[in-house]
């Protein structure tokens, strides 16, 4: 299913300091500041700022940054000073430094740019968010009194405290929708405004940058009456990237698994996993199910690939090479059901990688459909030790067998 | 009957010089698909593979050949125009192709096509088949990307998000001797024009389908809607397979609709939904034909 497609990225994520550079561009209300390469950068960005408390704030995709340590043994990757230099020596502890978080791993991720803000007071916690819904096929607004929290959690406890809005399409977010939101949020007089401008703004964004979603959780009210978006999640439509060229300049390979920049760059759809089992299949649904059949027959599966409905043997022998490049691996599961594809383009495919690359652990294939006789021959007469499966579920069995026996 | 197409329906391709709708068209006049017109703009007057005329427009298309149903292979960017081109032109059925067209694109198109007659499956989609009489299947109507010889006619409906799970499933259920009515792959982007439960309401109906068989993934809810609607209104045995339980959580499976988030389109929660409805569950993809006719027999 693949008409002039590419796969550039399948997981497009934004630091905090772009999705803050979107909002000014769009005139959406938000937290004064800038970002800083450099201990220096970051007293000149401090000093051009309101005087008053500053927040200074790692750049890395994960969460969990206030509570993360860095290997350098200084905790914290958000931190609170009250003049410029304090600021610069803070960033001097931070940048270039690995900070680890719960959702980092281990190896945690190293800080190359810090946010410098304005601190703000805050007298309200609110929630705001525009998703496509998947059921009605259109935009919804989604709002709530209860921010600062995660937002599933007050779906599930207190649903009434949640208010959905669709969009139509052609419409756009109206006058009127926005002031039902502040409304409910409690957000009169002068706030009103503010608010009317912040949601029409940020849908905006939404539809003028494809986004899938944008999720500002909290939206907050400062003491002194200012109304603007603290922290943001944004999704963007991958299928839209080809005219973002903005957005996919945000991208941060850095923050990418290596193996998923690699399989990009040969266009093929590759997922990232632990196990150590990998798996080699056509078509996104059977890849799946190729995972899954690995869990069930006892093994843990290594990633998700697909190599697509119109692979060429040069895509099936760099997937290999990616595949055989992770040290994790310690066996494949090859799962073709070659249909329109010959069956053979694979089975050479895969002979032509594994030569080159030295194939030391046990491969399992399973082949299936167009042209097959020919593939197992090429296969059964490469010379390579290989195993073949004649439906998913041997096939599955048989791998993790040969790698349980190989530990 | 079948559902959606028969072995007469004329169909027509845009896209049709393209080289991946070339490929697909000749596939489908070998197939026995009455193939009765392509359309590429600027090309028209010309013919594909000596006995096709290609016409400019759709409207034009449909006026001198009669085709009733589309099939779409144009790029993504191109797409959401195709799909409404096919929609004005007064099309029964238009089968999207196209893999990765923007999603504000493809909401556009469903609230334009709002109080249209034409019905839109996909996009992201392989398209459907009905099988014919002949040797392999031969005869049939075929539309989209999927090997026509797998199937067999016969009285299994097969309704699926994913080209290669529908492939397998059919070869599984050919291999057994049971032929199929109409396999229909509703693709995989969470905004598409036909869903699972529209597609078993049709089964329901035809007098030809005798049994189902549901193939879903992670992401959306709509496995769920169709196992709620067939728990309660569905006379035939339905087996359900569903793809996804290994996937982590907000990554993006391969289809643009294959995925979990905030905890919601979680395979085990589809697992379990169409369980309740009374449908078997194939436990692995090599299962799907087989939890079928246990299905059948129980």
């Amino acid at each position: 299913m693949c008409i002039s497609r590419t796969y550039p990225f399948s997981y497009m994520n934004i630091h905090e300091f772009q999705a803050r550079e979107l909002f000014a561009e769009f005139g959406v209300a938000t937290q004064p500041g800038g970002v800083a390469n450099t201990p220096t950068e970051a007293e000149t960005v401090a000093t051009g700022l309101n005087q008053g408390k500053l927040v200074i704030k790692a750049q890395i995709h994960a969460g969990g940054r206030g509570k993360g340590t860095f290997k350098n043994g200084f905790k914290g990757g958000v931190h609170l000073c009250d003049t410029p230099s304090e600021a610069k020596d803070l960033a001097s502890k931070m940048l270039g430094q690995v900070l680890v978080t719960h959702q980092t791993g281990p190896e945690g991720k190293e800080v190359g740019k810090i946010f410098v803000g304005e601190a703000v007071d805050i007298a309200r916690e609110l929630y705001f968010a525009i998703l496509i819904d998947r059921a009605t096929s259109v935009p919804v607004l989604i709002a709530s009194t209860e921010g600062g929290v995660d937002i599933e959690t007050v779906a599930d406890k207190t649903p009434e405290k949640i208010l959905r809005l669709s969009i139509n399409p052609f419409l756009g977010i109206m006058p009127y929708q926005t002031r039902l939101i502040a409304s409910s949020l409690g957000l009169t007089g002068p706030l009103m405004n503010q608010a009317s401008k912040l949601f029409t703004n940020l849908y905006r964004l939404f539809i003028e940058r494809d986004c899938s979603m944008v999720e500002v959780n909290p939206l907050v009210v400062t003491t002194d009456g200012r109304l603007m978006a603290l922290d943001a999640k944004f999704n963007f439509d991958d299928n839209a990237l080809y005219r973002q060229p903005s957005i996919i300049a945000m991208r941060d390979i850095t923050e990418e698994d290596p193996r998923e920049v690699e399989a990009s760059k040969h266009g093929l759809n590759y997922i990232g996993l632990d196990g150590n089992i990998a798996c080699l299949v056509n078509g996104a649904g059977l890849a799946m199910a190729t995972m899954d059949i690995i869990q069930h027959a006892g093994g843990s599966p290594a990633n998700f690939l697909d190599v697509g409905g119109g692979a060429t043997r040069e895509q099936v022998a760099s997937a290999f090479r990616i595949i055989l490049a992770d040290s994790r691996v310690k066996g494949i599961l090859v799962n073709i059901f070659g249909g329109i594809m010959d069956c053979d383009v694979i089975a050479n495919g895969i002979v032509e990688a594994a030569k080159e690359t030295g194939l030391s652990i046990p491969l399992v294939v399973r082949l299936e459909g167009n042209n097959v006789e020919a593939g197992k021959k090429t296969l059964a007469e490469s010379g390579l030790k290989l195993e073949s499966g004649e439906n998913i579920l041997v096939a599955a069995n048989k791998i993790v067998a040969a790698v349980k026996a190989a530990a | 009957m079948s559902i959606l197409v028969t072995p007469d329906t004329k169909v027509l391709i845009q896209g049709i010089t393209g080289s991946f709708g070339a490929r697909h068209a000749k596939l489908s006049l070998d197939y026995g698909t009455k193939v009765v017109a392509g359309v590429t703009p600027g090309k028209g007057g010309q013919l594909f593979e000596s006995q096709v005329p290609i016409f400019d427009t759709v409207d034009q298309a449909v006026r001198e050949t009669g085709a009733t149903v589309s099939a779409i292979f144009v790029p993504p960017p191109f797409a959401a125009d195709a799909i409404l081109e096919g929609v004005a032109a007064g099309l029964d059925l238009v089968v999207c192709i196209t893999e990765g067209i923007p999603v504000i694109d493809m909401m556009k198109v469903k609230e334009a096509m709002k109080g249209s007659k034409t019905r839109l499956i996909g996009p992201n989609c392989p398209g459907l088949v009905t099988p014919g009489t002949g040797e392999k299947s031969h005869g049939g109507c075929r539309i989209g990307i999927a090997p026509g010889y797998i199937h067999k006619k016969g009285n299994v409906g097969v309704v699926s998000r994913s080209g290669t799970l529908t492939y397998e499933a059919v070869w599984q259920l050919t291999t057994r001797g049971y032929g199929q009515s109409t396999c229909v792959g509703i693709g995989g982007d969470p905004i598409n024009g036909t869903s699972h439960l529209d597609i078993l309401k049709m089964f329901n109906e035809d007098p030809e389908t005798e049994a189902i068989i549901m193939i879903g993934e992670i992401g959306g809810s709509a496995e769920e809607e169709a196992a709620a609607w067939a728990a309660e209104n569905c006379k035939k045995p339905i087996a359900g397979f569903i793809a996804g339980a290994t996937a982590p959580e907000g990554r993006r499976m391969g289809h643009a609709g294959a995925i979990v988030s905030g905890g919601q389109g979680t395979a085990a929660g589809k697992v379990a939904a169409l369980r309740a409805a009374g449908i078997e569950i194939a436990e692995t993809p090599s299962d799907m034909a087989d939890a079928l006719i246990r299905r059948m027999k129980r």
